[in-house]
């Protein structure tokens, strides 16, 4: 078999701007779901029914059920119900998202619940609210702890986006089927992009890595 | 000045699961009088002291702080702590925050005064107990005597009314007993209102203006220092100090 790089370099552009799209998508269904997802942890830790049972049975769904059907769902159901019609970025960043909110619920709520009582009862003896307990007390504390698992999560996300080629979003995969198609060659399309998803979790890694060292320096 | 006591508890139950903690206990404590609660592990004398703030919750029973129910207070609870200091065994400093923004946290959020007037107080206190060299350091840098001064400097930030002691040289090394005990008699001496829950008999007798002897879940003997540690009149306070002293 004879490896042909001039249809990597000739599909380069195009590559670079689905890694784009990648890293754009990923990095906005992060930050919109490790929100969400701060939300759905602290639900799920309350003591009142109805807020820790619905938010219960939103992680369960969709840390239960596969990515690529929730995909689907978001985009030929929940996307077109909420703006009138689909668009595959839309979509790709919300599945995404509501995806990722689940895993980072879980995140949160092992690192809040692993700080000792002893500080909330500290803060507590001061008069403060369980607000600001959690705000100057728990969460400082906690989120030094959860790094690592962020850094697990934010990977996994952008290697999951790559699904999101499926409803033709236009980003790295998609990109490489197109390539794919336009030669019939299977090695180059699929190594080029395996390769720039590589970079992209490694260089990811290396950066949490160290703002790991940073967080446990002080 | 309150005429009336500044602590009454009447009939509080408590109890974790099957287990009855506190059984029909009641107590008062007068303003500025120093309260020292004794008696074996599992007597329920923390779970006594940790119900004075709300830190445990009784099934039955009345708490009147300042001739306020602690009970129905609802989320005004946090202005009735915020008047009572509390100091745990194992210090529970904020191990993220410097010495001094351990200290000026609570009275800059809770008390709302201005960060530099915080400060100011903080570093005073800080003096008080003996660490005002120690104000930029983290709590992980302290021993465990210096961390609790650290602890009483941060409950006192708050300007309380009442300061409850739960078993506050427990946790540290002999050796460091001293320095901590040392603060709390000068606080004592100043007329703070205390409770505390403690091991160290010669303290109890010397700083203490009441002694409460606890076994399962009931206050069995209460008294002057002397008169209980001298001539206790119930067979299980003789039975428990004999074992400790």
């Amino acid at each position: 078999m004879h490896f042909r790089f001039d249809i990597i370099v000739d599909y380069i552009p195009l590559l670079l701007k689905g890694a784009a799209l990648t890293i754009g998508i990923s990095a906005l269904a992060i930050v919109l779901g490790s929100i969400l997802g701060l939300a759905v942890s602290f639900g799920k830790m309350s003591s009142r029914w109805y807020l820790s049972w619905p938010t219960s049975g939103y992680i369960h769904f969709f840390r239960g059920t596969p990515l690529y059907v929730q995909i689907l769902i978001v985009h030929f159901g929940l996307v077109p119900a909420c703006i009138g019609h689909t668009d595959a970025i839309v979509a790709a960043i919300t599945a995404l998202a509501l995806n990722s909110a689940a895993y980072t619920a879980e995140i949160y709520r092992a690192g809040i619940q692993s700080i000792d009582k002893g500080q909330t009862e500290a803060a507590q003896s001061l008069g403060m609210t369980s607000g600001q307990t959690m705000r100057f007390i728990i969460l400082p504390q906690a989120v030094r702890r959860m790094i690592p698992a962020f850094g697990n999560e934010f990977v996994v996300l952008i290697k999951d986006s790559s699904l999101v080629a499926l409803i033709a979003a236009p980003e790295l995969m998609y990109w490489s089927n197109v390539m794919r198609g336009q030669y019939l060659r299977v090695w180059e399309p699929y190594l080029a992009a395996a390769f720039i998803y590589l970079i992209l979790t490694y260089s990811l890694s290396k950066l949490l890595g160290w703002m790991e060292k940073k967080g446990v320096a002080g | 000045m309150t005429a009336g006591p500044i602590i009454e508890v009447t009939g509080v139950h408590k109890s974790f699961g099957a287990n009855t903690v506190l059984k029909d206990v009641s107590m008062q404590v007068a303003p500025g009088e120093v309260v020292v609660i004794i008696g074996p592990s599992g007597s329920g004398k923390s779970t006594l002291l940790r119900c004075l703030n709300g830190l445990e919750r009784p099934e039955r029973g009345e708490i009147r702080i300042e001739d306020r129910s602690l009970l129905d207070a609802g989320s005004s609870i946090t202005e009735i702590r915020s008047r009572m200091g509390m100091v745990f065994q194992q210090f529970n400093l904020f191990p993220h925050l410097s010495v001094l923004r351990n200290i000026t946290l609570a009275p800059v959020q809770v008390r709302k005064l201005e960060p530099a007037n915080a400060e100011e107080l903080a570093l005073s206190l800080l003096g008080k107990v003996g660490l005002g060299e120690k104000a930029g350091q983290f709590p992980a840098s302290l021993s465990g005597g210096q961390a609790q001064r650290v602890a009483i400097a941060r409950a006192l930030a708050m300007e309380p009314r009442i300061m409850l002691f739960d078993e506050p040289t427990s946790a540290l090394d002999p050796e460091m007993v001293g320095e901590v005990l040392a603060v709390m008699k000068e606080l004592a001496a100043e007329g703070m209102t205390m409770v505390i829950v403690t091991h160290e008999m010669g303290f109890a007798r010397e700083v203490g203006h009441r002694v409460l002897f606890m076994e399962q879940g009931m206050i069995v003997e209460e008294g002057a220092p002397r008169q209980l540690f001298d001539e206790p009149r119930q067979e299980r306070t003789k039975a428990f100090l004999s074992k400790v002293l």
